[in-house]
């Protein structure tokens, strides 16, 4: 279940929010990656592997717009342990074990569109002119991610519908 | 302790996660249990020495070396009892015990009810997939009697065992339900479980992808608890018993003492035990 975090009040609020965000995608992106390892499902940990270096630029970029060369310089991002999942991160239960790079781009998609859509929503609601004007180029950012992200699954095989079929299945019970 | 963890006032989700990479399969629920429980560790800014996890065998049972906080992957079906000597021992700590349904209500299930009686101040998380995991899919305690497989074809024909119900009635002073879906909920359930004093029982339905696929459409049907909790366990037994086993939340929250840890009587000393059963030299 993704959530959609509070509204920031200032400049800095909503820019440390977008860099919790992204260090949360990171994670996650890492997280899965782990588990195609153990799994052995190389293709899809290096993309997940991409994915969270990728995330880490847009993070660090944030970071270094907003001048915070040091964490002690970041506001706190407001962001309870309680808090859902961000917008930008893909669901730990979404993922299978014969999963295709393709499936995995097709989560990435559904994340960054979630990202857009956040943004989109924060750039029309926001009470503050400032944070609804980052709020429209963050939203501007992740529309292009979506495009490129589109454009990397045009690239990639789409697998058959026999994806799933393991020729030595794990489970016996069927 | 499994790993040294942050050194920081504040701790985050992530101190309490160590860096052994969790072999579950790709999308098993027991992911976000483990990120729920460390969310609630933070949460209650609990630092990980003072926590310990405690489990028995089982998918489920490999938490403890998936965090930071001291562990015990003991034998099947004890995780309750060596929890409960540990926090008996050391009252000071927080004691989690966890595990999953075959664990907790077969293997351990009479250690299950004696730990709702005694009352003793633990949060117990079992992750109920209604099956066997690790040792490839037989029918659990809590498996659907009418559940199809080669290994129990037709179904075991068998009365599922309802954990709340038992736990509500065995004395657990606190007894919930979560769903790994919903990492969030689980995390405040849990932290809620860990405050609470007394047993503490949260059951969170935690889909098994292998060999219960269809549990991935478990998230429609889950659903929050209309009522807020209470106290009155006969009130939430009915509730309880007449739920469709998709309602998510505290569903008792009891007053009863928990079970008293400094002991008041005078410790006798072992050697004043064994005197009356000393046999050969030596003997009174």
């Amino acid at each position: 279940m993704n959530g959609t975090p509070g509204k920031p009040a200032t400049l800095a609020d909503v820019m440390a929010q977008a860099l919790a965000m992204e260090r949360e995608a990171v994670q996650r992106y890492d997280a899965l990656a782990d588990v195609m390892e153990v799994h052995h499902n190389r293709e899809v940990e290096a993309l997940f592997r991409k994915m969270a270096q990728i995330e880490a630029k847009h993070a660090a970029q944030i970071a270094a717009e907003m001048g915070w060369t040091d964490p002690s310089d970041e506001p706190p991002s407001g962001r309870s342990p309680f808090a859902a999942d961000g917008p930008e991160s893909i669901p730990e239960d979404a993922v299978h074990y014969l999963m295709w790079p393709w499936h995995a781009l097709q989560l990435a998609l559904s994340a960054e569109q979630r990202a857009e859509a956040f943004f989109a929503g924060l750039a029309v609601t926001a009470p503050s002119a400032a944070v609804r004007q980052a709020a429209r180029r963050l939203r501007d950012e992740e529309r292009e991610h979506v495009a490129l992200i589109r454009a990397w699954i045009e690239k990639t095989p789409q697998p058959g519908s026999d994806w799933a079929e393991d020729p030595d299945p794990p489970r016996y019970t069927d | 302790m499994n790993e040294t963890c942050s050194a920081a006032a504040v701790p985050v989700h992530g101190d309490y996660k160590s860096k052994t990479k969790p072999v579950w399969c790709p999308g098993c629920g027991d992911f976000t249990v483990l990120g729920a429980i460390t969310r609630a560790l933070a949460a209650l800014g609990l630092p990980a020495h003072e926590v310990a996890v405690v489990s028995g065998i089982g998918c489920s049972s490999r938490i403890p070396a998936y965090t930071t906080c001291y562990g015990f992957h003991g034998v099947h079906g004890r995780a309750l009892a060596a929890g409960t000597g540990l926090k008996v021992a050391r009252p000071d700590l927080t004691v989690l015990v966890t595990g999953g349904d075959g664990d907790g209500y077969s293997i351990g299930g009479n250690h299950f009810m004696h730990a709702c009686r005694r009352n003793v101040d633990l949060t117990y998380i079992v992750m109920d997939n209604h099956v066997y995991g690790m040792t490839k899919g037989q029918a659990s305690p809590t498996t659907e009697p009418d559940w199809d497989n080669k290994l129990s074809p037709g179904g075991t024909g068998i009365r599922s065992f309802h954990p709340l119900v038992i736990a509500l009635a065995s004395g657990a002073n606190f007894v919930a339900r979560a769903f790994s879906g919903d990492t969030s909920g689980t995390a405040r359930i849990i932290a809620e479980a860990i405050r609470h004093p007394g047993f503490s029982f949260v059951e969170v339905l935690s889909p098994c992808v292998t060999f219960r696929p269809e549990q991935r459409g478990w998230k429609e049907l889950v659903h929050q608890a209309a009522v807020d909790p209470t106290d009155d366990a006969a009130r939430a037994a009915r509730r309880i018993m007449t739920d469709d086993g998709f309602n998510l939340g505290v569903l008792y929250a009891g007053a009863r003492a928990p079970y008293p840890l400094k002991r008041t009587g005078t410790p006798c000393e072992p050697a004043a035990l064994e005197a009356p059963f000393a046999c050969g030299e030596g003997a009174a």
